[in-house]
């Protein structure tokens, strides 16, 4: 092992000048001696350095290399008492030592000469085109070129490269735009992953340095970086998966945080500027997959580091929306198309059982999503912002995140209609942290149904939000479903004072918002009911709510209006419970909407909107499934008595003194092939395949079989569903 | 330090009608907005503002949107650097072709080389670059000092200032403030000369008399004479 640096002089013809560092008691290449070296034609010479972390202080010694005799050979033409130096940054600095090289032995160049070499091909074209000499123009045009070669060069040529640029570092302020303008284009366009460590620390020290210039580099400079955080466009799957990839993409992606990081605290206000660059970079849904993935993941890494605090909630902002521009061009049409007899949401299988719960649940593959592209790279994004949630977590922010996740699920998500999996980044953020941001987003969503100044779409979509919320996350105790219930249902009893007595019409159009929170009241009830009634003190909560006198409103009537098949499901399950104190008096209907729910939904159908049904993407399942209950793991208030009447709890013994045979039994009659397509959430499901489907021994699956995040039918849906009932209906027969 | 200013300002803020039942909210993040950016009306960077809303009656604005004329009375600390401003800073980065001030935490500065004068010169001390005065062995500048410098230039745009480092009353401010008279001209600059200080180095005698352990300005002028006409 050496302990040396041998410089070496090449020829007098190209002046190449050679260090060959062994670090003191480490090397850092075994095969070729130390690293490398450089120049320009003009006695450039260039130093070949160490990587940052190697010791910083080495012992050298000088010698000769001829290079047309073989690159092999070093002849040490002068051994020079070993000295110690020192150089504080990349590459060897010579200067303020007592041993600058260029003095020890004419002929040889110091890193001083070498980028005052630099400074002197500058300033010589700092002059109108015309009046630049042509050796002047050919030192520049071949700087122009070291600076990026534009293709894969060798160690020497990146050394070369590395020199250069440090060089240019230093010269900063005497670059111009319109002398200088090819030479600053090549700066910029450098793509970072194409030279090892000391080119890509040389080439971001430059880019930091830049971005220091008044009024001049500031916006470009920003932009390389943002630009690094997406992979080279040679790469292609499936080397991008390679371990060395992988590698070189957490490396790149560490400098160019810390670029960033040091810009920031050179320029403090580049944050400003860096937020109207990564709304303009971001890239366009149309893209590769893994660019997508690649430069989102950048871009949120950049949120957790020191200037993510500076980018207040612009990055999440934009990654939400490109989510949903993802989200809305994933067609439910083409679903149906691909597995027609399927429908668009078989869920919630009725084989699904409790011992099994993973292994029936279709995703993506299933549901003919895996040939969308969108839904692809949807899911591939979803991955990432929810890695990104994790860390996040992780590292104790999420709450800071949340609260920007929140601004903005107010400004984006909740104002779209259709989108369908976007939403579940909320749900995530909710799962990591129930106590604050599970119920932050309940109170939320609760605030902006009550509050007057919405307007009544985006109440509407709010209570659908929080009824699918409340129903589907398990994470949430009972004890804040009960104290939401009691808002809501205090909310719609004040309503119903309101109501003028003179009115005796239906309007569903006219009272939508209201419409909207009872059957919201409803639909949670159907998912935990059984919950809330498990536990004494909720359930006299909620036995104490005016329930009742909101659903039987001599005008109003909420369970005409509503969703029969959400009002079927709730009463059977509410007098199994004894919730009303006088039987309910209602003509069930076990269709899946009416003309009234159909009104009052209006042309968004605001009421068959469940956007936290069961999540169809396949690889960002696994975030979404721990925390999410299904419709056949609920347990409802009537099925105690079919698959728990051992269990002696305090709720089961207050109902049994009902009795068995007052309550209906679901029927597991596996041959029994209506049944099992009713517990297929297929959507929509027409009445008439059950023709006795009128009373409460009907086995109803109501909720499960509501189409969520369901945009207006269109004729094309009818064509479809006509051919699946005709198909059906042969079976049956 | 110069550059900072009180303004009074009568402003009339377009309030959106469906802010009207937070007009006071509106008026704040209206204001806000104006925060870090240059205006020219006001003539520079407004870095803070307190306002006062004397009435509670507002125009409304005839049209298609019927906006509210909030009439309101600011007092606005504005940042506006001229050139030849004194203004100070805290270096953050220090190199061998500049020196990068950040100024009252927002704006950045660049000093390059030849607005640097001559008495400065970089070295390398303990690992980190420096400048350091060759006339005053303690003035030295480097990262995390606070310094004073003159204003060359100021980007309206992105609140860059582009800063000069010639003028005598120029450079660290703790050895200023110790060093320097009102006008900031140095009390002795002129006795001092890079010879003496090399010889006095050598002969290791430079250690109190121009320090920060001199009682009084005067007793250093003697020290300083003394010390020349012995030699």
């Amino acid at each position: 092992m050496y302990n040396q640096l041998i410089l070496l002089r090449v020829s007098k013809s190209s002046h190449r000048v050679i260090y060959l560092i062994r670090l003191k008691g480490v090397c850092t290449q075994s095969s070729a001696p130390g690293t490398l070296i450089t120049l320009l034609p003009s006695r450039l010479l260039v130093v070949a350095a160490a990587s940052s972390s190697a010791p910083r202080r080495v012992r050298f010694a000088c010698g000769i290399h001829d290079h047309r005799r073989g690159a092999e050979r070093y002849a040490p033409a002068r051994s020079l008492p070993e000295q110690e130096l020192r150089y504080p940054t990349m590459g060897v600095e010579l200067q303020g030592y007592d041993f600058p090289v260029g003095v020890v032995e004419d002929g040889y160049l110091s890193d001083s000469e070498a980028f005052a070499s630099v400074i002197n091909v500058i300033n010589g074209v700092r002059m109108a085109p015309s009046l630049v000499p042509q050796s002047n123009k050919e030192q520049y045009d071949y700087l122009v070129t070291v600076v990026n070669p534009g293709k894969r060069i060798g160690q020497d040529d990146e050394a070369l490269m590395a020199t250069a640029l440090k060089a240019l570092s230093r010269a900063v302020f005497r670059l111009d735009a319109v002398y200088h303008g090819s030479l600053l284009n090549n700066i910029f366009m450098s793509s970072i992953w194409d030279y090892g460590l000391d080119a890509r620390n040389a080439l971001l020290e430059l880019i930091t340095t830049l971005a220091t210039v008044p009024d001049k580099f500031l916006d470009n400079c920003l932009y390389t970086l943002l630009h690094n955080l997406r992979p080279p466009s040679r790469l292609k799957a499936p080397f991008n998966q390679s371990k060395r990839w992988l590698m070189r993409k957490e490396e790149v992606r560490r400098e160019v945080y810390l670029a960033l990081n040091c810009i920031n605290t050179l320029v403090p206000l580049a944050p400003a500027r860096l937020k109207i660059l990564i709304e303009k970079c971001m890239p366009r849904f149309t893209e590769d997959k893994y660019v997508l993935m690649t430069y989102v993941e950048g871009i949120l890494g950049l949120e957790r580091n020191e200037i993510g605090k500076f980018l207040g909630s612009t990055v999440l902002a934009r990654v939400v929306d490109l989510l949903i521009d993802l989200d809305v061009n994933i067609p439910w049409e083409d679903i149906l198309q691909e597995e027609p007899n399927k429908g668009i949401f078989a869920i919630e299988l009725g084989e699904c059982n409790e011992d099994d719960e993973y292994t029936t649940i279709p995703n993506m593959d299933t549901l003919g999503l895996v040939k969308n592209t969108f839904a692809d790279k949807l899911d591939g994004l979803m991955v990432v912002a929810c890695e990104h949630l994790k860390s996040c977590s992780e590292s104790g922010h999420l709450l800071e995140v949340f609260e920007r996740l929140s601004e903005i699920f107010q400004r984006a998500m909740l104002k779209l209609h259709k989108s369908k999996f976007t939403q579940f980044l909320m749900f995530y953020a909710c799962s990591l942290d129930p106590d604050t941001c599970g119920l932050k987003f309940a109170i939320m969503l609760t605030d902006i149904f009550i509050s007057k100044d919405e307007d009544p779409d985006s109440r509407m979509k709010a209570i659908a939000y929080l009824a699918s919320y409340l129903a589907r996350a398990k994470f949430i105790p009972s004890s804040l479903v009960a104290s939401i219930l009691k808002r809501l249902v205090d909310w719609c009893f004040e309503y119903c004072q309101l109501q003028d007595s003179w009115v005796n019409k239906i309007s569903p159009q006219a009272d939508r918002v209201f419409y909207s929170g009872c059957q919201a009241v409803m639909y949670i009830l159907c998912f935990r009911l059984r919950s809330i009634c498990d536990v004494p003190q909720l359930k006299q909560l909620l036995f104490h709510l005016p329930v009742d006198s909101i659903l039987h409103h001599p005008v109003l009537d909420p369970l005409k209006v509503c969703l029969p098949l959400i009002v079927q499901e709730f009463l059977r399950q509410a007098q199994t419970a004894r919730l009303f104190k006088k039987p309910m008096a209602h003509s069930y209907d076990n269709s899946l909407e009416s003309e009234f729910s159909k009104a009052f939904g209006g042309i968004q159908r605001l009421d068959m909107f469940f956007p936290f049904d069961p999540y169809l993407l396949k690889e960002s399942d696994r975030f979404m499934r721990p925390n999410f209950e299904f419709w056949d793991m609920v347990k409802t208030t009537y099925s105690d008595y079919d698959s728990s009447e051992g269990e002696d709890s305090e709720g089961e013994d207050e109902l049994k003194d009902l009795g068995p045979s007052n309550f209906p039994k679901d029927n597991d009659d596996e041959d029994d092939l209506d049944l099992k397509i009713d517990k297929m959430s297929i959507t929509p499901n027409p009445s008439f395949l059950h023709q006795i489907a009128t009373n409460f021994d009907q086995s109803s699956q109501m909720p499960a079989r509501i189409r969520p995040s369901q945009s207006p039918p269109s004729p094309r849906h009818g064509f479809l569903y006509t051919k699946k009932e005709e198909r059906l209906d042969d079976q049956k027969i | 330090m110069e550059g900072l200013k009180v303004a009074e300002a009568d402003l009339v803020v377009y309030v959106h009608p469906s802010k009207s039942n937070q007009v006071r909210r509106a008026v704040l993040r209206q204001l806000s907005s104006l925060l870090f950016t240059h205006d020219e009306i006001f003539d520079g960077v407004v870095l803070a503002y307190e306002v006062n809303i004397p009435s509670k009656r507002a125009k409304v604005i005839s049209g298609l949107i019927p906006y509210i004329g909030v009439k309101i009375k600011a007092n606005l600390l504005l940042f506006s650097p001229k050139p030849s401003m004194l203004i100070g800073g805290k270096v953050v980065k220090l190199g061998k072709e500049s020196i990068h001030v950040v100024v009252l935490g927002f704006s950045s500065a660049a000093i390059m080389l030849e607005d640097i004068r001559e008495e400065f010169k970089y070295k390398i001390k303990h690992g980190e670059g420096v400048f350091a005065s060759s006339s005053h062995k303690r003035h030295v500048i480097k990262a995390g000092s606070m310094i004073r410098f003159q204003v060359k230039s100021f980007d309206e745009e992105i609140l860059h200032i582009s800063g000069s480092l010639l003028p005598s009353n120029t450079g660290c401010i703790q050895w200023l403030s110790k060093h320097g008279t009102e006008d900031g001209s140095y009390a002795d600059s002129s006795l001092k000369t890079s010879d003496i200080q090399r010889e006095m180095q050598e002969e290791g005698t430079l250690n109190t008399t121009t320090g920060d352990k001199s009682p009084n300005k005067t007793q250093k002028h003697k020290s300083k004479k003394r010390t020349r006409g012995d030699r």
